[in-house]
C-alpha cells in the first residue's frame, strides 16, 4: 500500500485534500467521520473513493465541493482553499436534484446564467451544447417530470459540466438507476470524459463500478473514516462493467476493502 | 363546444322547469320568484346602473384588500419561515387568526376605523393574509434541502436563492394558500356588506341586505347570481391559469 505522501506527483495538484478531519455531533454521540484524509487529484485524473456506506465518503465530497466545512485540514482547488460551495466544483447528487419548476433546458441555465461575462446566446449555446452531449437535444422543453431516472440524471451530468467546473464532483449519481440504464451511463460518462477531461472525484460503494469508470481507486472504511489504500487500474478505455479483467481488478480490490472492515460492517457490492 | 352545449342545454332545462312550477303556482311567487321576475331585476339594474356599480364597489374593496393581505402574508410567511423564534411565536398567533372568520373583526373594526372603507379592507386583509402567510410558510419548509445545496454549488447565494429557489420550490403551496386566503376573504366581504352599513359605498352585500328588507326575492336571487359569477370568474381567470402550469410543469395530479 502507498503512503499518503507518494501520492503527490510531479504534476500540480487540481484538488489537494490535505490532514482533513470532521467529527459529527449528534444526540446519539459523536461520529468522527473522516481522520486525517489526505488525497491528490491530478488534472483530468478520474478518481473514485470506494467504500461502504457511513465511511465517510459522502461527507469528504461535500467537504471538497464546500458545502460542509473540515474540522481541521483544509482542501485546496487549483491551489486556492475551499471556503464555500462555487461553480468550479460542480456536484451531482445521489438524487437528480434538478428545479421542477424549470424545463430541461431552464435547468442547464441555471448556473450558467451565475456565470458573468456571458451573454443570453452563448450561454443558450453552451447549455445546448451539453445537453447535445449527454444525448437529450430533443428533449430541451420538456419537463423533468415527463424524464426517466436515467435522463434526469443525464440533465443533472449536463447542468454540472456546463459551466465548466474545475472538477465534477459525483456522489453514487447512478445508485438509484437500474442495471441497464446504469451500464449506459457507464460509457456516457466515459465518452465526455475522454471529450472534456474534466477532473472526476466518483464517490461509490460498487467496486466494480469504482474500477470501470476509475483511473485509480482509493479505499476507505469508516469508524473513523480514513483512507486505506490506492489502486491503480490500468486498463484501456473504453472500459466494459461487464469485461474479465475489469472483474479480476473489482475483486482485487474488494478483497482489500473487507480486510479493513470489521466483519457485519460489509456493505460493499462487487 | 360539445361542453358548452351539454351547459347550455342543462341550464336551460332547468330554468324551464323552475319558471313553470312558479307560473303553475306550485312554488309560490312569495317565497321563489321565477326566473323571468330575476332576470328582468338583472336587467333593469344593470341598465340604471345599480348593479355595476355596487359590484365595482365591492370589487374594489376585495381587490384592494387581497392585494394587501397577500404584500403583507408572504413577507411574513418567510419571516416565520427563516426564525425559529417567529415560527413559535407569530406562527400560532396566524394559526389562530386563521381559525377565526375574520368577520369576528368587525365590531373592532367599525370601532377602529369608522363606517368607512377602512373597516372594509380591514376585515379583507384579515381574511386573506393568514392563509397566505401559513401557506408560504410550510411551502418553503417543504423545499427539499437539496435544492439549495444545488444551487449553492452552482453559485447562488442570498437573494438570488431566494428567489430563484426557495420561492419557486414553495410556489405549489403559496398558490393553494392564495386560494383558500381569496375564499376567506370574499366570504368575510358578504358578510361584512351584509352586516354594517358603510357610508362611503353601497357594494353587492347592502343592495342584498336591503332586497331582504324589501322582501325583493327577484332582487336577492339576482345578486346572489352576480356573486356567483364573480367568484367563479376569478377562480377561471386568476388561479386556473397558474394551476394548470403547476400540474403540468410539477406533474402533479390535475
Amino acid at each position: 500500500m502507498k503512503t499518503p505522501a507518494s501520492d503527490r506527483s510531479s504534476t500540480p495538484a487540481k484538488l489537494a485534500v490535505e490532514g482533513v478531519s470532521k467529527t459529527f455531533h449528534t444526540s446519539q454521540g459523536s461520529v468522527q467521520a473522516l481522520d486525517n484524509v489526505n488525497l491528490h487529484v491530478r488534472d483530468g485524473e478520474f478518481v473514485c473513493i470506494l467504500g461502504p456506506s457511513g465511511c465517510g465518503k459522502t461527507t469528504l465530497l461535500n467537504i471538497i465541493a464546500g458545502l460542509e466545512m473540515p474540522d481541521s485540514g483544509r482542501v485546496l482547488a487549483d491551489g486556492t482553499p475551499v471556503t464555500d460551495a462555487g461553480s468550479d466544483r460542480m456536484v451531482m447528487f445521489q438524487e437528480p436534484a434538478l428545479f421542477p419548476w424549470l424545463n430541461v433546458i431552464g435547468n442547464i441555465l441555471f448556473g450558467l446564467k451565475l456565470k458573468p461575462g456571458l451573454s443570453e446566446k452563448e450561454r443558450l449555446e453552451t447549455a445546448e451544447f451539453y445537453l447535445h452531449l449527454v444525448g437529450l437535444e430533443k428533449f430541451m422543453r420538456v419537463n423533468i417530470h415527463e424524464l426517466s431516472g436515467g435522463m434526469k440524471q443525464r440533465v443533472a451530468l449536463a447542468r454540472a459540466l456546463a459551466p465548466n467546473p474545475v472538477a465534477l464532483l459525483m456522489d453514487e449519481p447512478f445508485g438509484s438507476l437500474d442495471a441497464l440504464t446504469r451500464e449506459q451511463l457507464y460509457g456516457d460518462l466515459q465518452a465526455i470524459w475522454e471529450r472534456r477531461r474534466q477532473t472526476i472525484v466518483f464517490v461509490t460503494h460498487n467496486a466494480r463500478e469504482a474500477a470501470c469508470l476509475g483511473d485509480r481507486v482509493v479505499l476507505f472504511s469508516p469508524h473513523p473514516g480514513r483512507i486505506r489504500g490506492r489502486f491503480e487500474i490500468d486498463l484501456p478505455r473504453p472500459r466494459d462493467i461487464n469485461s474479465v479483467e475489469l472483474a479480476g481488478y473489482s475483486t482485487t480490490i474488494t478483497r482489500a476493502l473487507k480486510s479493513h472492515l470489521k466483519p457485519g460492517l460489509v456493505e460493499v457490492g462487487e | 363546444m360539445k361542453r358548452w352545449l351539454a351547459l347550455l342545454t342543462f341550464f336551460a332545462a332547468l330554468t324551464a322547469v323552475w319558471e313553470l312550477l312558479v307560473r303553475e303556482g306550485v312554488w309560490p311567487r312569495v317565497l321563489v320568484p321565477a326566473p323571468s321576475a330575476v332576470a328582468s331585476y338583472l336587467i333593469s339594474s344593470t341598465l340604471d346602473g345599480t348593479l355595476p356599480g355596487a359590484a365595482a364597489i365591492t370589487l374594489r374593496r376585495l381587490v384592494l384588500g387581497y392585494a394587501a393581505g397577500f404584500i403583507l402574508g408572504l413577507p411574513l410567511g418567510l419571516l416565520v419561515a427563516r426564525l425559529k423564534y417567529f415560527e413559535s411565536t407569530l406562527g400560532l398567533v396566524a394559526l389562530g387568526f386563521q381559525a377565526l372568520p375574520s368577520i369576528c373583526w368587525a365590531p373592532l373594526a367599525l370601532l377602529w376605523f369608522g363606517q368607512t372603507e377602512a373597516a372594509m379592507f380591514f376585515i379583507v386583509i384579515m381574511g386573506s393574509m393568514w392563509s397566505i402567510m401559513l401557506a408560504t410558510n410550510s411551502g418553503i419548509r417543504n423545499t427539499p434541502p437539496i435544492y439549495v445545496r444545488a444551487a449553492r454549488t452552482m453559485g447562488s447565494r442570498g437573494l438570488h436563492t431566494w428567489i430563484q429557489v426557495i420561492l419557486p420550490a414553495a410556489l405549489p403551496f403559496i398558490i393553494s394558500g392564495m386560494k383558500q386566503g381569496w375564499a376567506f376573504a370574499w366570504r368575510s366581504l358578504m358578510a361584512a356588506e351584509i352586516y354594517i352599513t358603510i357610508i362611503t359605498g353601497l357594494g353587492l352585500g347592502h343592495l342584498l341586505h336591503y332586497g331582504r328588507e324589501l322582501h325583493a326575492m327577484d332582487a336577492v336571487l339576482g345578486i346572489m347570481i352576480v356573486i356567483i359569477l364573480i367568484g367563479l370568474l376569478t377562480d377561471k381567470l386568476l388561479f386556473s391559469p397558474v394551476e394548470r402550469f403547476i400540474h403540468r410543469r410539477w406533474g402533479t395530479a390535475e
